[in-house]
């Protein structure tokens, strides 16, 4: 699964937070390490690496707990990108 | 005072930038700091260049212009006058927050005006007792109707006297929400802040909100956890406005130390012949390269929507404007006394200068900030 959105939104987390043990079904707000500033770089991310535009109805924390909600997000933004 | 009456061409690059800034700003903004305001009449040739908001799209007027573009203009204002930079950064923010977050209705209320400078925009984020700490903020909005009820006191809003629009960061109970208040909404009251260190012709001002009732189309932006992301993306674009500006100071002292260098005699020579004054030259050369560098750096990583971009501006704003801030202390000893007197224009680079390494987060919130993510990222 390397280069699903899950995995690649897991890559992403880690790179920033090398030192955080995490997996696709971890709520990352409840490890305590996303501030305003991270959420807007998952944003970006998220935007950039699926080419997609999150609309201000769909920035509700529960699609960015996880990387699989995120990867849900994502295939319904993108109903052509897989979902893993 | 002479003001200029030649129509300015529109301002697409770094070169009609700098042509616009040497021909509308340079003679005149000594006068513009010493009177605290900058003119209607230089913010009427800053419209008829195009120069508030050409970043947004050209169906909205302005002119789709690349951000890497944006930081090339902003440094050459910010050559000129810093006061007029700071103008349009806090311009820059509002118009870029609307085109980022606002919805259709939003966007088509505000855009045209913004681009065309018709509206003015100002940024109302710090408070008498919160600055850097943004968590401290104590203005409030509550739900009232369908809209919204504002009420507390923002403090150092630049532009703040001549804005026709507030965006306004106050407390929507644990979040913080971006609120459009205009100008003469009832319960807004506006006390301007003269005599202030540096970009003293930025028209700061204290501005109260009252009671402000606000209809459900004031809020820009998503509400709940993600609002605080409004926030962050504004200041990223206000900081690499910053930094930018920051850039064009080390510009500036350059080609004044330089220029004056070369005809002040000491001893029979030229000053710029004098070792001491030459490293002070190099130096300044090669800040001002590698400040331009990282601004440069981080534009294109805005340009290619890159979450990167924004440590990038953090790193490029840090060094920007501690290099401002050390470039001109040394443009004014460069001076000697001279350059203590309004005869020249370092000393206003030199106070103008210390108000970057303040702005738009201090530089000890940007240390912090960077050593935080250099500590997780290498830390396994």
């Amino acid at each position: 699964m390397s280069n699903t959105p899950t995995q690649q939104i897991l890559d992403f987390v880690r790179g920033r937070y090398p030192q955080a043990e995490i997996d696709e079904t971890q709520d990352i707000f409840a490890l305590g390490f996303v501030n305003s500033l991270f959420a807007m770089e998952l944003v970006m991310f998220v935007e950039k690496t699926f080419g997609v535009t999150i609309p201000n109805e769909e920035l509700r924390i529960d699609n960015f707990r996880t990387a699989s909600t995120m990867a849900a997000l994502v295939g319904r933004l993108s109903p052509t990108l897989a979902v893993a | 005072m002479t003001l200029t009456v030649t129509a300015p061409a529109a301002v697409t690059d770094r070169r009609s930038a700098r042509a616009f800034v040497d021909t509308h700003v340079v003679p005149y903004a000594d006068d513009y700091d010493r009177n605290g305001r900058v003119p209607e009449d230089l913010l009427r040739q800053v419209a008829a260049a195009g120069l508030w908001a050409p970043f947004l799209p050209v169906e909205s007027g302005g002119a789709g212009m690349d951000l890497v573009t944006l930081g090339e203009v902003h440094e050459e204002v910010g050559r000129g006058c810093s006061s007029l930079r700071s103008l349009l950064t806090v311009h820059t923010m509002v118009a870029w927050t609307v085109q980022r977050w606002g919805t259709p209705g939003q966007r088509e209320r505000w855009e045209p005006a913004l681009a065309a400078g018709e509206a003015l925009g100002a940024f109302c984020l710090s408070e008498p007792g919160a600055g850097s700490d943004t968590a401290a903020i104590t203005t409030t909005a509550v739900e009232h109707g369908d809209g919204w009820l504002l009420n507390g006191v923002k403090k150092w809003t630049t532009g703040g006297q001549r804005a026709d629009l507030f965006l306004v960061f106050a407390r929507t109970g644990a979040s913080i929400g971006a609120f459009l208040v205009p100008r003469y909404a009832p319960g807004v009251q506006v006390r301007p802040i003269d005599d202030m260190l540096g970009t003293r012709a930025s028209m700061l001002a204290e501005i109260s909100f009252q009671d402000v009732a606000l209809g459900p189309d004031a809020l820009l932006g998503p509400s709940g956890f993600t609002a605080g992301m409004v926030l962050t993306g504004t200041l990223d674009l206000g900081r690499y406005s910053v930094a930018a500006g920051s850039v064009g100071i080390v510009q500036a002292c350059l080609e004044a130390s330089a220029a004056y260098a070369a005809h002040r005699r000491v001893g029979g020579r030229p000053l710029a012949e004098q070792p001491l004054i030459q490293a002070k030259l190099s130096d300044m050369v090669t800040d001002a390269r590698a400040a331009r560098l990282l601004l440069a750096e981080a534009g294109r990583l805005k340009d290619a929507g890159e979450s990167s971009t924004i440590m990038a501006t953090w790193i490029a704003k840090y060094f920007a404007s501690t290099a401002a801030a050390r470039h001109a202390a040394e443009a004014v000893q460069i001076h000697g006394a001279n350059g203590c007197s309004p005869d020249y224009p370092v000393a206003r680079l030199y106070r103008d200068a210390k108000v970057m390494e303040i702005i738009e987060g201090s530089n000890e919130i940007q240390r912090i900030t960077i050593a935080g993510q250099a500590e997780r990222e290498t830390t396994r």
